[in-house]
Formats: structure tokens, sequence, C-alpha cells
């Protein structure tokens, strides 16, 4: 990896859900700015680390953002400190309107972030009285990315298979938003379409069972097709689904 | 004619009062998961709170008495609820059973010491002679009493409404009704959130006790937990979270209570009540634990 | 504690209790009167009345998870089948008796089927509702059945003479006794029979049991029925110990009672409730007494409410049990590790 700071620190991350061990022991570095890759299999444990870094579920073991340890923090503190989340099954309030969804992620400095939200997903503007449960999939995928980025604070974005049932205009979408995002902040993303992986990201990590099996240049990985294979279950040429 | 009227009126009356205590309980229910059964104790502190204040002050006027009783009344309930949140339910986070347990334990202590300290025989609550006259509409006499308490559940309800929808706190809540991990995730502390939807909750309670002290004329201590079972049955029926539909079923179910007791057998109209929350719990069990049409 | 421990402890238990009544002696403070008394006799007859009846709670509650609202129910169908059978039918013990044994079984099993198809928090719901039920329609006397408000007094000429009157209190207490005893042993051999352990496996973690291929429902329904059934047969031994029926033992007070008396004793544990049973039945009667001395009189009322009032302190101590020791009395002991939990 290159030598540029590492701006979140996982070690032996373990998150255990009864009586079966989800994480076993995760330790990776993303360093900042630009985007790296959670990778791996369905099942291993990708969302479970994102959920674990923020603290949704209960987890041992170390979570440090820039040197600040955020095992002890409250989910709530964990976010302030600068950790934004966008879940893979989007989350959006339902019952809320888009514009009401948005309003309930602002912090100090959001009003700097909503021209870029706005030039990104124009619909947002369009749609602010509508509610969030009667939009699209995409346009869902938008409120969640949105409600990311008014995070102006934020150093590092969690973001869980955001391009997941989405037709390929709207994929191109969120590439873009994506890339857009990279310049403001750090992301760690997690996502199983290669295709849009290969695109976005420069580092990859790669879990397999709960623990860390791979991690270095995405090239590395793609470039060697029974590592690939190996580690990701399909051929490194896939385009996903 | 003059029967259906009064039946009506004093029916909403009664619906009044389920909505009031319902209302907090479905918030604390839909944004917590706490089934609070200490909620039928608050409204009995407060009637009593109201009472005592009233009694202290036996110089006062009959009106502002009456007005001194009911902001006492729910003053008590919302600071109850308060101290109950923080000492009682806040430290059981992890273990919603334990919550659930704990309200029981609240509830039953403090009927006991209510009983013990001031007798389990009802009390006369003195009104302003305006209340304790009829109005006629259509030729029926109905009690003014039932207009008081129908007029200040509709204020409350506007209130409640407005800030649910117009506040910051109650957009946190609607959210957090719908998922409180996803408004942790949105770096919002919705410990704070709780704190103050149980405040909501007992001051409701605390203004029905008082009402209910008002409607009934005497303040009882038994009364707090029939109250409880009804709210339970008008929350589950509304669905829980929603205050609307609180203030819908509350109508309903005070309706069909009086009408059948009247029309039916004397008891017909609770019996019929109940089992109609085990049938709505049976069918539609999401109607306790699924999403509110906000 | 291996099943000969078990059956030797019950058996000297056992013994002894039914050796009281021949023993004269006096425990002040304890009882007021000496041993064999009729009031103590009656007292600790009603004690072990609620001690089984907490064991049939923790049955369905400790080991089965099932957080049943509703239990008084089933205790009070047995209190007052028997006696709507036996004072308004004017039937004979007997056949009061089988009665009642037949309608223990059937109401527990119907309405667990209907009950048992929610979970949680809505189950609690639904068995509240149906208690609640009962308690108005128990209220409401219909036909004159069961007597309304004021109950239903067995009187004199219903019981064979043998349990009727003060000098026979010593049967009633036996019959007490020997249903606690019976009971005991019922639900020992229950839980731990292969049927008690997957109770215990639901009560960990449905969803595991429903995948070895096993049904859920089906177990839960036999707790729970089991559990009613044995309720029942309590509430015809307190029945002939009261001499009466009351709808007190109707209301959803009553139950969340219950609930109490089982987590102060320990769940899952067995013998903790039976403990948690006696001793809040124990308190409830003597200390109505106790407030009544001088020296709880002159006490300033600050302090004589409360402790006149067994229900505040049960409910205190429940609130102290919840936050700092939530495996109950029990739990202390139990910390002892017999079997992994």
């Amino acid at each position: 990896m290159s030598a540029s700071a590492t701006l979140l620190q996982v070690d032996d991350l373990r998150v255990a859900i009864g009586e079966s061990q989800i994480l076993g022991g995760v330790s990776f570095r993303v360093r900042e700015g630009g985007i790296t890759g959670l990778l791996g299999r369905n099942g291993v444990g990708k969302t479970t680390t994102l959920r674990g870094i923020l603290g949704l579920v209960p987890r041992t073991g170390s979570v440090t953002l820039a040197g600040e340890e955020l095992t002890a923090l409250p989910v709530h503190e964990v976010v302030r400190r600068g950790v934004a989340y966008v879940p893979e099954d989007r989350d959006v309030f339902a019952g809320l309107t888009v514009e009401e969804n948005l309003r309930l992620a602002e912090r100090a400095g959001s009003e700097l972030r909503y021209p870029l939200v706005y030039e990104l997903f124009p619909e947002l503007r369009e749609r602010a009285a509508q509610r969030a449960g009667t939009l699209s999939g995409g346009q869902q995928q938008m409120v969640a990315l949105a409600r990311a980025l008014l995070n102006a604070s934020n150093r590092i974005l969690l973001i869980d298979e955001p391009t997941k049932g989405l037709s390929p205009l709207v994929v191109k979408r969120v590439v873009e938003a994506l890339q857009r995002a990279a310049q403001v902040t750090t992301i760690l993303l997690v996502e199983q379409n290669l295709a849009v992986a290969r695109h976005l990201v420069a580092d990859v990590v790669v879990l397999d069972q709960g623990r860390v099996v791979f991690a270095g240049d995405v090239a590395e990985l793609i470039d060697d097709p029974a590592l690939a294979r190996r580690h990701l279950g399909l051929s490194a040429t896939a385009t996903g689904h | 004619m003059s029967t259906l009227v009064l039946l009506l009126v004093t029916g909403l009356g009664l619906g009044a009062l389920y909505f009031l205590v319902a209302a907090g309980l479905s918030l604390i229910w839909g944004l917590m998961r706490v089934l609070n059964f200490a909620h039928g104790a608050f409204f009995t502190v407060a009637g009593y709170a109201g009472y005592f204040a009233a009694a202290a002050l036996p110089g006062l006027p009959p009106w502002p008495s009456w007005f001194l009783a009911a902001l006492a009344g729910t003053l008590a309930g919302g600071l109850f609820a308060t101290l109950t949140e923080i000492g009682l339910i806040r430290p059981l986070y992890r273990r919603p059973v334990g919550q659930v347990l704990v309200t029981v334990g609240l509830a039953l202590a403090t009927l006991a010491l209510v009983e013990g300290a001031f007798g389990s025989d009802p009390r006369v609550v003195s009104l302003p002679g305006w209340m304790t006259a009829t109005t006629t509409i259509l030729g029926a006499a109905i009690p003014n009493t039932r207009f008081v308490v129908l007029l200040l559940a509709l204020v409350v309800l506007g209130g409640l409404l407005f800030f649910l929808q117009r506040t910051r706190y109650g957009l946190i809540v609607r959210a957090g009704v719908e998922n409180r991990d996803m408004v942790s995730a949105l770096g919002i502390d919705v410990q704070r959130a709780f704190t103050l939807v149980f405040t909501i909750g007992g001051l409701a309670a605390g203004l029905a006790g008082v009402l209910g002290a008002t409607y009934y004329g005497t303040i009882d201590p038994s009364r707090g937990t029939a109250m409880l079972i009804s709210a339970f049955i008008v929350v589950v029926i509304g669905g829980m979270g929603s205050i609307g539909g609180s203030a819908l079923a509350a109508v309903i179910v005070a309706l069909v209570q009086q009408f059948l007791n009247f029309y039916a057998a004397a008891g017909t109209g609770d019996f019929a009540v109940v089992l109609l929350l085990a049938v709505v719990l049976l069918v539609r069990p999401g109607g306790l634990m699924g999403r509110p049409p906000a | 504690m291996n099943r000969r421990t078990v059956a030797a402890a019950l058996a000297l238990l056992g013994l002894l209790a039914l050796a009281l009544p021949f023993v004269h002696v006096t425990v002040p403070g304890l009882f007021e009167g000496p041993l064999d008394s009729a009031g103590t006799l009656n007292l600790l007859g009603l004690c072990f009345v609620f001690g089984a009846l907490a064991l049939t709670y923790d049955i369905v509650f400790g080991f089965t998870g099932l957080l049943s609202f509703g239990h008084a129910l089933y205790f009070a169908t047995g209190v007052y089948v028997t006696a709507i059978a036996l004072v308004r039918w004017h039937w004979s013990l007997p056949q009061s008796l089988a009665l009642t044994a037949v309608v223990a079984l059937v109401l527990p099993l119907a309405l667990g089927a209907v009950c048992l198809r929610v979970r949680d928090i809505p189950f609690a719901m639904v068995t509240l509702a149906f208690a609640e039920a009962a308690s108005i329609l128990v209220l409401q006397n219909p036909y004159g059945l069961t007597g309304g408000e004021e109950g239903l007094a067995l009187g004199g000429s219903v019981l064979p003479a043998a349990l009727v009157g003060v000098a026979n209190t010593a049967h009633l207490y036996w019959i007490a006794a020997g249903l606690l005893l019976a009971t005991c042993a019922i639900g020992w051999w229950a839980v731990h029979s292969p049927p008690g352990r997957v109770w215990q496996a639901i009560r960990e973690n449905e969803r595991r049991v429903a995948v070895l291929g096993l049904n859920p429902f089906a177990y839960k329904l036999a707790s729970f029925t089991l559990s009613g059934f044995l309720a029942s047969a309590a509430g015809v031994a307190y029945l002939l110990l009261q001499g009466g029926a009351n709808p007190q033992i109707t209301t959803a007070n009553f139950t969340l009672v219950l609930l109490v008396m089982v987590v102060l004793g320990g769940v899952g544990t067995l013998w903790g409730a039976v403990v948690g049973g006696i001793v809040y039945e124990y308190l409830d009667f003597r200390l109505v007494e106790f407030s009544n001395t001088a020296g709880v009189q002159n006490l300033p009322p600050v302090l004589r409410v409360p402790l006149s009032e067994p229900l505040f302190i049960l409910g205190v101590l429940f609130i102290v049990l919840v936050l700092f020791l939530p495996d109950g009395l029990g739990g202390l002991i139990r910390r002892i590790p017999t079997r992994s939990r």
C-alpha cells in the first residue's frame, strides 16, 4: 500500500451473534483519501464489519479513527467523530418525506454540502415532499448517499453495496457520485459487483469466513485469476450481478 | 334520540381519556419498545396530586382551584415519568424484558403505597359549579365535564401532532419509531428522545388522571389499572407510534364499550373490547410490531 | 443434583411437612400459635398452595420462556369451576373435581393454541387480554354462577365432613402439602425430561429448535397446558383452604404478583419459585398483623404506611432485583455451577 496516512485502523475485530462467531478477528487499515474496497463472497462478514466499526453490533477488538479509539463510544458519538454509514438496505425512513430524511441528517456545516448533493441528485430537490417509502430503489439509494454526504465533518463513509439491485443507468450515477464523494472524504466500500469495484477502488481488503485473507492493490487481486476465484468465488472478468 | 346523543358524547369523553393515556403509551412503545406497565401509576398519582394540591389551598375559588389541580396533576405525572425513565428504564437498556418487569414492580408498589396512604375508597372531588351542571343537546342532558375532557384532549392531540410534524425532536421521534439504529447512525443521541417521550407520556397520563377525576367526580386508586388495560387495547388497535391512530382507536373503543354496555348487558362492552384486543393481536400481530402509517 | 438426591430431599421435606400437625411447638415471631394450631396450619397450607402455583408459572415462564400475563386465569379456573359445581349445581366433590380436571386440561390447551400463534410481547398481551375477559366475566356473575364481586362461599354442607371445620384444618393442610409435593415432583420430572430440555432450548433460541426439525409450537403448547393444569390443581386446594372463591384472584394484578414471586425466587430453578411463593404468601399474611403491632403503629406514617403494604415491599424488592440481581435469589446460590445453562 502507498505511504499515505492511515485513517481507520481495525484490530482484531470480533463479533459473535448468539453462538456463531461471525468475525473471528478482522484486522486491516484504510488509508486516508480515495476508496478502499471491502470484498468477499456472500455471508463472509462484510456488512458485520461495517456495523462493528460503528458499534451497531456488540464487538471486541479495537477500532481507531485518526488515532482515536472508537470502541468505547456509543454509536451516535462514533458518527459524530466523522464516520457516516450508508447501509445495505438503504434504511431510509419510509414515513418521512425526502426533505425530512435529509433534514434529519443535517449537522453543523451541512449547508456547505447541499450544493454537491443537489448537483449529484437533482431529483431529491424535485421530490422533496414525497414520502421516501414511495421512492424507487435507486432514488432511495440517492437519499441514503445524500444523508451520508450531508455529514460535512465526516472523515470516512462506510458504504454497503450501493449498487445492489439497481439498473445499469442508476449504477452509473451512483459510481459518479462515489467518485465525487471520494474527492472530499475517504470511503470504505463493500461491493460485490467486481466491475464497479474495479473502477472505483485502489486498495482492497478481502474477507473470507470472518477473517482477512488479502489486503493490497486491487490490480494485484484482479490480475491473478486464481486468487480472485478463490477469494471472490467468481471469475475476475465477470461483471457481477 | 336523546339517549343516543348522551351515549355518544359520554363515549367521546371516555375516548378522550383513553386517548390521553394511550398516546404516551403508544409513543413509548413505538420508540423505545418498552411496554410501560407503570403508565397507570402515573395516572393514579397525578389524580391524587391534583386532589391534594386543591385541598392544600381551600381558600381558592373553584375554577382556579380546578386549574391548580390540573396543573399539579399533569406536572406530577410528568415528573414521575421522567424519574422512572432515568432511574429504572435507562439502566436496563439492553434488557427489554427487564424493562417491562421493572415497570410491573413500579406499578404494584405505587398502587400499594397509594392505597395504603390514602385508602382504597374513592374520594369525591370538588368541581366548579358549571362542571357539575348539565347542558342539554338534542334533548340529552350532558354533564359539562364531558366537554372539558373532550376539549382538553383535542388540545393535547393538536399539540402532539404539531410536536411530531413540526419540531426537530418530533422528527427524531417519528424516525426513531421506524428505525432506532439508523437514527443513531445519523449521529443523533436517541437517549434524549427516550427521556422526552417518556416525559410527554407522563404529562399526558397526568392530565388524564386529573380529567378522569373530573369525569367521574371521584379519585379511585383502582382506576389506573383499568385505564391502562383500555389504553393497551387502544394502542394495539390504533397502531403503535401513531398518534392519529390512537385518537381514532380511542374513540372507537370507547363508543363500542358505551353502546354495548348500555344496549346489551352491563359489562358486555368491556368484555367485547378485551376480546377485540385478543382478536387484533392474533390477526395482526404486526399491529403491535409493525410500522405506523405515519 | 441427580435424581436420587432430589427425590431424597423431597421425601425428607415431605415427611417434615406432613408431620407438622403433630408438633406442638411454638415458634414465636414466626407464627402466632403453635405449629399444630389451626391458624398456623391454615397459613402454611396457603403458603404451600402459592409455592405450587409459583412453580407452575416457573415452568411456563422460567423454563420455556413464555411471558404469560394470564396465568391467574388457570388458577382461578380451579377455584371457580369446583366452587360452582359444588355450590350451584350441588355436585359431589369427586364429580366436581372430575369436571375441574377436564376444564383445567381443555382450557389452557384451547387458549394456548390461540395465544401461542404470536410471541414475546404480543403473546404477553393476548394472554393478558383473555385473563381480563375472564375476570370481567366472573364479576358480571352470569346466571348467578360466580357470585360476582362477593364471590362464592362454600358453606358447610357441600364438602365431606372431613374437610369442614376448624378441627379438620390439619386435613386441608395435608392436602396442600401433598399438592406441593406432587407439583414439585411432576415439575421436576417434566423439566428434566426430553421435552423439558426442548423447553429450555426454546427459551434460549426458538429458531434453532425449529431448524433441528422439532416443532416449537407443540412443545410450547405442552408446557402451557401442563402448567395451566397444575395451576388449576393449586386452585382447588386454595378453594378448600379459603372456604370460598373470590374474584380478586382473577385480576391481572394477581398474575403480575405471580410473576414477581417467581422472579424473586429465581427464574428457572423450580425450587426458587416455590420459595418465592411461600415467602410471599407468608409476608402477605403476617405483614398485616405485623403492621398492627404497637411497634409499627407508633412509627411515623412515612415508614408505617409502606411497611404495612406487602405489595409495596414486594414491588420495591422486585425492582431492586431486576436492576441488580436478575437471576433472583435463587441465582445467587446457583452461581455454583452444577449444570450449564
